[in-house]
């Protein structure tokens, strides 16, 4: 399926994304807020709603909430907690302590890498569910034997970030899914980890004749990657126009996605959805951060990515070109940005700095942290000086990432010393003379058997050969030969 | 029991007596008297264990607290570690809370010695202690009469001597109203004094914990125990607690009190003569009184019973049979949970769930909750502005003195109706207490109720005092 509609068709979709809060307890209790352990052991009579139990918001996640808002460039004011009523075994107060008319942050923007500006209409604070695991029969909801409930979830702090239905392709979707999930990494908010279910997106989806009023939508639920998200909204899209172009409606429902299956399927139509009487939760007092709690927490905001790749870009002169940028991209969605500036820094080129740092770096990201930028640098102008071929150089970082060291030292223990001219010849005569299919090709101008020579050589050589001299040698030994006929 | 708290607390603490014979007194009362169904539970081990640990602690010269040695009673829906916890309603058959209510702690850190939990209104809703799930308290001034409610065994053990303090809830004058009934003092702190930290919510933005108990300087001493800060509870008052004790003796001269109108018209002739006496004996003690009309009063009732009924229903969701109390199983979760609720509320809850998701559906919350969040703020506005004038306010506490048993148990507005001088002071959140002022031709007692501003228990206690100091019949409690 692709990202295209029928001509004359638009998409329209608006995001609701749920990010887990980074902070050590949760949203209204001193349990850790912590992923993965024994379940129902970080629970206490609050996160339990246990009856006469009550909730003391926790500072640090409104301060993260705050830092959400002044990333996404949303109005902070004053908000209050309403409750959102429905029954569900793993809500244990069967009501959840959210914020409906009031949110904390409000009308906000998400500029995304290529320019295009999506609206954010608030992004609020509300406590996370326990989780429902159901076991036995079917395995699914309608099917099982029974369930097991584990609360170590419950009462986790969320900023739930609403955004305007201003993405029109599937592909914008995947753009401001990934920027927001990179701000909240940048920001410190959350570790926005889909996986684990630490950031987790709905999709609201319609489509629309070109230029008419919004049609009806549907919510996409269960999209657990950004690959999900994609084929739901095309999906989900295609099924719309198919379903209009027959003459029907669309329905405002729920649907839940099914990775499996590749589709969406009905969850529960508007006309089922539950009446969530919203509101006011007496049991917490209004929140009004102040004009100076607002700018502390203003100032204490760590660079966001498009700050950051605007700093990378300009390494360039202004003009890096597509695949820079998106090395760019790379690095500081990698959190490498670091590694770039300061190898530049130093004195290394910034297009070779980029290009090793977005393949070879980020693939050991885990030693990344501990790469000695001193010695990359250096690394790197030996490489640009031609005194170390690419597959050299990747083969020294490797080393220098695993084990630190000098780059030349590395380099001269794996045999990567500049052969001397003589020696470089006498093995490059040789291989043409266990080659002379190959050779007679490349002397009748079939370049494309030059690779097989250099990685003949080089097999020969065992990698010691620098690629750029070989180059030079076949080249040298070409025009000799073809002078000599 | 005809010991006094302060008392009893003085003696045990100077060592003239052992909280053990207090407390084998109190259990012995208990025994011998409760057919009148005060108790659900008594806790006759632990408290003489606790009263053993009391005279330990004197022994040892060690100080065990303002209320050392003093018996107490709770209302069951104030959770007690490990002890059953019920709301007097069979959905919570079973809980034995994993907690203390911080009131509990501080009570036991003062040195009161817990005896039992109190029958109540199923989840404190009710004004006679009829809808319990374990069968009504009867009123031991005449066992024909209902106590009041919800918090009628609190009220009903102090009155009947078995305790000398309990702990009861108002939510729309669930102390004071069986405080009046059943001739004990009772009081409704400010809101946001006392912590609500492990009481199980009926309308949080309304409920409050208090005292009852057989004097005003006993009810003062237990409040300035339980009251202050606790990081617990949001929505707990942070600042100086009021000065309690000491102004129950403080003179009331050139106090200037109001006697609202609509707190003695709309009374039984009875109940208004006693507060009329009331408010020229407070003249007689050099306060100046006057009457004020709150107009505002009369729409109270329909503003709480929107209000309180529309918190209960989110408050009360959470008995769904998943995680504690009683589970009906079903074929599935929802199944399960729907005849849960069926089997474990009584009538009146289930009425009072139906109102309240009515008041907060789509389409009706507007017309009927906001609408009473205005009138609630309106009422707020009544008080105000007759506290520009007046330092306190009088009436009465309840339309009549108790009712027999059964009487409005068939007509829930008539029920209703008994709240209706109680609720303004939940609406605004200011304090108030019932205070007992005579009889009625039958002997049954009437309260009379003093108002304050908010954080004025002070000026509240000191009237308290005068009246009980100038009450006309001043009967031995039994």
């Amino acid at each position: 399926m692709t990202d295209r509609l029928p001509e004359g068709w638009e998409l329209v979709v608006g995001l609701e994304v749920h990010c887990e809060l980074a902070t050590a307890t949760k949203l209204f209790c001193g349990c850790p807020n912590a992923f993965g352990e024994e379940p129902n052991t970080n629970v206490c009579p609050v996160c339990l709603g246990l009856p006469g139990s009550l909730p003391v918001l926790n500072r640090r996640a409104v301060e993260l909430a705050m830092r959400i808002g002044v990333a996404l460039r949303c109005s902070i004011e004053p908000s209050v907690f309403h409750r959102k009523n429905y029954f569900y075994p793993d809500m244990p107060k069967d009501f959840q302590i959210s914020q409906y008319d009031a949110p904390i942050n409000r009308g906000g923007r998400l500029e995304l890498p290529d320019g295009s500006v999506i609206g954010v209409e608030r992004a609020h604070l509300e406590e996370d569910t326990g989780k429902t695991t159901h076991v036995g029969g079917t395995g699914r909801i309608g099917g099982a034997d029974y369930a097991l409930v584990d609360y170590n979830r419950s009462g986790v702090p969320l900023v739930e970030i609403v955004s305007a239905p201003d993405i029109r392709s599937s592909a914008q979707a995947h753009a401001y899914a990934s920027e927001l999930r990179a701000i909240l990494v940048a920001s410190g908010a959350s570790d926005g980890r889909m996986e684990e279910g630490s950031m987790r997106v709905d999709a609201n989806v319609s489509v629309r004749r070109t230029g008419e009023p919004f049609g009806t939508r549907c919510e996409i639920k269960n999209l657990n990657s950004l690959r999900s998200l994609v084929r739901a909204i095309e999906h989900e899209a295609a099924r719309q126009v198919a379903l209009v172009q027959a003459g029907g409606t669309v329905v405002q429902e729920t649907r839940h996605w099914d990775e499996g299956e590749g589709r969406t399927l009905s969850m529960r139509s508007k006309e089922e959805a539950n009446d969530y009487r919203y509101f006011p939760e007496p049991d917490l007092v209004p929140l009004a951060p102040d004009e100076r709690w607002r700018s502390e927490v203003a100032a204490s905001l760590p660079p966001l990515p498009a700050g950051r790749r605007a700093v990378l870009a300009g390494l360039f002169g202004g003009s890096p070109t597509q695949a820079q940028l998106d090395q760019i991209r790379s690095v500081v969605t990698s959190d490498l940005d670091r590694v770039v500036a300061g190898a530049v820094a130093k004195g290394a080129p910034a297009a070779l700095a980029l290009a090793r740092t977005a393949n070879e770096v980020a693939a050991n990201a885990e030693r990344a942290a501990d790469l000695d930028l001193d010695g990359f640098s250096r690394l790197l102008l030996l490489e640009a000086g031609g005194e170390l071929g690419a597959t050299q150089a990747k083969a020294v970082l490797s080393e220098l990432l695993e084990r630190g060291g000098d780059p030349t030292a590395i380099a001269k223990s794996m045999g990567f010393e500049s052969m001397d001219e003589g020696e470089l010849r006498e093995v490059v005569a040789r291989v043409v003379a266990e080659l002379p299919e190959e050779w007679d090709k490349f002397l009748a101008g079939d370049s494309k058997v030059q690779g097989a020579l250099i990685g003949a050589v080089m097999r020969a050589t065992s990698n010691s050969a620098n690629g750029k001299a070989v180059t030079e040698e076949l080249a040298r030994m070409r025009s000799e030969a073809r002078g000599a006929s | 029991m005809s010991d006094l708290a302060l008392q009893i607390a003085a003696d045990v603490r100077a060592g003239r007596r052992s909280a053990r014979e207090v407390v084998e007194e109190s259990l012995s009362l208990i025994a011998t008297g409760d057919d009148i169904h005060a108790f659900l539970e008594v806790l006759a081990d632990e408290a003489l264990a606790r009263a053993d640990a009391i005279d330990r602690s004197v022994a040892d010269g060690e100080d065990p607290g303002p209320l050392a040695g003093v018996p107490i009673a709770l209302k069951d829906n104030l959770c007690t570690r490990g002890i059953p916890t019920t709301c007097s309603s069979r959905i919570l058959a079973g809980w034995r809370p994993p907690y203390d209510a911080t009131v509990v702690e501080r009570l036991r850190d003062a040195g009161a010695v817990l005896v039992g939990k109190t029958n109540m209104d199923e989840f404190a809703m009710g004004s006679s202690t009829e809808n319990s799930c374990s069968g009504p308290t009867l009123n031991p001034r005449d066992r024909g009469r209902v106590p009041g409610g919800s918090s009628g065994g609190s009220a009903a053990s102090v009155a009947a001597g078995f305790v000398p303090l309990a702990l009861g809830s108002d939510t729309g004058g669930s102390i004071r109203q069986p405080a009046a009934l059943c001739g004990v003092v009772g009081v409704k702190p400010t809101y946001g004094l006392v912590s609500r930290y492990g009481l199980v919510a009926f309308a949080s933005s309304l409920d409050q914990i208090g005292p009852l108990g057989a004097s005003v300087a006993d009810a003062a001493l237990c409040l300035e125990v339980i009251a202050g800060h606790d990081a617990r509870d949001t929505t707990s008052l942070e600042g100086p607690v009021p000065d309690m004790l000491a102004a129950v003796e403080r003179p009331v001269r050139g106090l200037r009190v109001g006697l609202v109108t609509e707190l003695v018209e709309g009374t039984s002739p009875e109940v208004a003569a006693r507060v009329r006496e009331s408010a020229e004996a407070l003249a007689g003690a050099g306060c100046a009184v006057e009457e004020v009309s709150i107009p505002q009063f009369r729409y109270g009732l329909s503003a709480y019973y929107l209000i309180a009924p529309a918190e209960a229903s989110s408050n009360l969701a959470r008995f769904d049979g998943v995680r504690y109390g009683l589970r009906v199983d079903a074929s599935d979760a929802e199944a399960m949970n729907v005849a849960t609720r069926t089997a474990g509320f009584g009538p009146e809850v289930k009425r009072r769930i139906m109102l309240g998701t009515y008041a907060l559906s789509a389409g009706y919350y507007d017309e009927y909750y906001a609408k009473a969040q205005r009138v609630r703020r309106w009422v707020a506005n009544g008080f105000a502005d007759a506290y520009a004038k007046f330092d306190a306010l009088l009436g009465a506490t309840t339309p009549t003195t108790a009712f027999a048993l059964g009487e409005h148990s068939e007509d829930p507005l008539a029920m209703y109706r008994s709240d209706t001088c109680t609720v303004p002071a939940n609406l605004s959140g200011d304090p108030a207490m019932s205070v007992p002022f005579g009889t009625d031709a039958g002997g049954l007692p009437v309260g009379v109720q003093v108002f304050a501003p908010a954080l004025g228990e002070d000026v509240m206690f000191a009237l308290a005092g005068a009246l009980e100091r100038s009450a006309p019949t001043k009967e031995p409690p039994r």
